[in-house]
């Protein structure tokens, strides 16, 4: 596992200059999950704000292969992909020493909606790839509509607050479990505030053979009315809060990366984020408790569920 | 000399396939193109072919693969019809876009609703702006022809574009036929060794495929690709050319049959030529001077060519075997009638829409199209334009 100083004097594989919001956790989440990757690897994006803002012709960020081709299929696109090297390598068309490296990017709305079942395809029919999904909670590049990811409550363009619809009625969608009943290899949710856990996880699920899958929480400033230097303070109070847990499913087996000495009430998370400005009114404090009560039997099932033998 | 072999169109278009031996397939099964994959997917059980097969979970991911394959940089093939194409629909323009030379064989069926599995060329025609090559086939033999075909022509320098071979769902994918296949080295050799351009497994030159392209570049990008199909027409003929001094049989953007001497024309696309020259030859013992064209290339479309074999017609029936609702008539007479326009004089052209679902047509039918033709020859007028053929109204 490289430490922090290898970390540092690697490449930069997206490179500066791409039109992503300053304080995007997104680019955080791929430059770190690049500089664990290192240069052998094609990338598949989805398209969203990571791929419209890195790409924009005749520039790139791209300083490894990437490929974007729609926003419902970026593990198809990146299976496709796979498949060619399988293919060619067999019929010895590919350098014999040289082994590549396979990531999808997609947002949660290319992941959690619209791109769930190219996903569950490409993970059930065992491709050898990583599949990244970097959640912020909404479709942020349409301009902040409501995901299956956004949690209970939050105010989007297409779940405002109303005078008498109070945000999203909904609890989000658990797609990490989705994804663990495909019984993959690995699988994983990871935070940019903790970048060891996060490249470690890069490293470990690159060095398995099969489909992976990583979520990885991506604060999003604008999506969530927040300040541009808050990105990884929010991502951090996501684990803190429990709403976002880092734990690891290897093998069928669960481990949980780390646990808060002190489980934050998630109210903690949620004052610092104007979308959820109106659950601080007493007349929504319901939809507060029914938040917490969610994001507490997660966990409660996740320690459940690591105890078990 | 090929071997003469009996088998369906979908036999004939999986031999094709394996005799191709591309290095990816990734496909959807889909009534009644199911059975190119699935004989295709008993070619890599048995080891016959080196192929990598992915059997996607939907048309759109079939797809999506098969761009993902072929911008890894090699060859890369698939098959569908109908739904599947229109599930395709977002996917067949990105290929395109970012020319990728993929080949599809495409069973043409009527699209839904009302469901039906039949032969029509709704599907087809529905994707005739998506920027691909499109060749369609009359028999079987031809569907396996025109396949091997649009390898080598999707794949030229001057081309890079995506082919669709069609060939009519039921009527030519599931008859059994005679026809002659090219040996397995004939073929390799036919088409060559397949030289990736920009590929994305050459990670020492990182690509950047599906960038964001505004106002500032598009539009180019765009011409470009017009300008490939453009390009596309001389490598049409030139493949054509070379496939007939291996098989014997040739091939153009279009056949003609009896049309030199002829006054009046029936054109069609696909399996119904075979009635019609049967019902022109009969008119001909008859003194009545008709002839056939049979359309092949789709896309590009062989105007001028087509200004050259009819304008000579005083009246041309255009059999459209699927509708354009509201618009002047089906998809095929649109574009012939209009590429006639220029000349003076130009022939009468009149439309029949016909076939739909895969209903017969039926030599009465192409009677009655001779019948009015006549009437116009003799006339000069044209009582009606578009025609439903086999229907009850």
């Amino acid at each position: 596992m490289a430490t922090l100083k290898e970390l540092s004097k690697r490449e930069e594989l997206l490179a500066g200059g791409h039109r992503l919001c300053a304080g995007c956790g997104a680019s955080i989440v791929v430059r770190q999950i690049l500089l664990a990757a290192g240069r052998n690897v094609v990338v598949s994006c989805a398209t969203g704000c990571l791929e419209v803002s890195t790409s924009i012709y005749p520039y790139t960020s791209w300083r490894v292969p990437f490929i974007h081709s729609a926003f419902e299929n970026s593990a198809a696109t990146v299976c496709g992909v796979e498949a060619m090297y399988q293919s060619l390598k067999r019929r010895g068309k590919l350098p014999v020493d040289e082994e590549i490296k396979f990531i999808a990017f997609g947002g949660d709305g290319g992941t959690y909606d619209i791109g769930l079942q190219s996903l569950s395809g490409g993970l059930e029919r065992g491709h050898d790839f990583l599949y990244v999904c970097y959640d912020n909670g909404a479709y942020m590049n349409t301009g902040i509509q409501r995901s299956s990811s956004t949690p209970l409550g939050a105010d989007t363009t297409t779940s405002p607050v109303g005078k008498v619809i109070p945000g999203k009625q909904q609890y989000r969608k658990d797609l990490t479990d989705i994804v663990e009943a495909h019984h993959i290899p690995y699988l994983a949710q990871a935070s940019p505030h903790n970048w060891k856990d996060l490249t470690h996880k890069v490293e470990k699920a690159l060095s398995i053979k099969g489909p992976k899958f990583l979520n990885v929480i991506a604060p999003c400033h604008r999506g969530w009315r927040a300040g541009v230097n808050q990105t990884i303070e929010l991502a951090r109070l996501a684990v803190e809060t429990c709403f976002w847990p880092l734990y690891e499913v290897e093998d069928g087996k669960l481990t949980i990366n780390y646990k808060p000495r002190e489980k934050k009430p998630i109210i903690e998370w949620i004052k610092l984020q104007g979308r959820f400005s109106h659950l601080l009114k007493p007349e929504n404090e319901h939809i507060l408790r029914r938040l917490q009560e969610g994001i507490d039997a997660k966990w409660e099932s996740l320690l459940r569920r690591e105890g078990e033998k | 000399m090929g071997k003469p072999v009996a088998m369906t169109g979908n036999i004939a278009v999986a031999n094709a396939m394996r005799q191709i031996n591309p290095d990816v397939c990734a496909a959807y099964p889909i009534t009644p193109s199911t059975e190119v994959m699935q004989q295709f997917a008993s070619f890599v059980a048995d080891g016959k072919v080196d192929t990598e097969l992915v059997t996607a979970e939907s048309e759109h991911s079939a797809m999506s693969a098969c761009i993902g394959a072929a911008a890894a940089g090699g060859r890369v093939m698939t098959a569908t019809s109908a739904n599947g194409l229109a599930l395709m629909w977002e996917m067949l323009y990105i290929a395109s876009g970012n020319r990728l030379p993929i080949v599809m064989t495409v069973v043409n069926r009527a699209l839904s609703a009302p469901i039906n599995i039949h032969g029509d060329h709704s599907d087809g025609m529905g994707a005739r702006d998506s920027g691909w090559i499109q060749i369609y086939s009359e028999n079987a033999q031809e569907a396996y022809d025109n396949l091997i075909q649009a390898v080598v022509i999707g794949q030229h320098r001057d081309v890079r574009l995506p082919v669709m071979v069609g060939m009519d769902g039921f009527i030519i994918s599931h008859s059994i036929e005679n026809l002659e296949l090219l040996s397995d080295q004939e073929v390799k050799d036919f088409i060559g060794e397949y030289l990736p351009l920009y590929p994305l497994l050459n990670i020492k030159q990182p690509v950047t495929y599906g960038p964001l392209d505004l106002q500032d570049y598009y539009s180019e990008h765009k011409r470009q690709q017009a300008e490939a199909m453009k390009l596309a027409k001389p490598v049409i003929l030139k493949v054509a050319q070379d496939f007939a001094a291996l098989s014997g049989r040739k091939y153009g953007f279009f056949e003609t049959y009896r049309l030199d001497d002829a006054e009046m024309a029936i054109l069609t696309l696909g399996s119904s030529a075979g009635t019609a020259r049967f019902v022109i030859d009969r008119a001909r013992e008859q003194g009545v001077k008709v002839g056939l064209i049979k359309l092949r290339v789709f896309r590009p479309f062989p105007m001028k060519e087509l200004q050259a074999a009819l304008g000579h017609l005083k009246a041309l029936a255009v059999m459209d075997r699927c509708d354009s609702f509201g618009a002047a008539g089906g998809p095929v007479f649109s574009e012939v009638r209009s590429a006639l326009y220029d000349l003076s004089p130009h022939p009468a052209v009149v439309n029949y829409i016909y076939g739909l679902g895969g209903r017969d047509l039926g030599i009465a039918h192409i009677e009655q199209v001779i019948r009015d033709l006549q009437e116009i020859r003799q006339t000069g007028c044209i009582r009606e334009l578009l025609t439903y053929l086999t229907v009850r109204e």
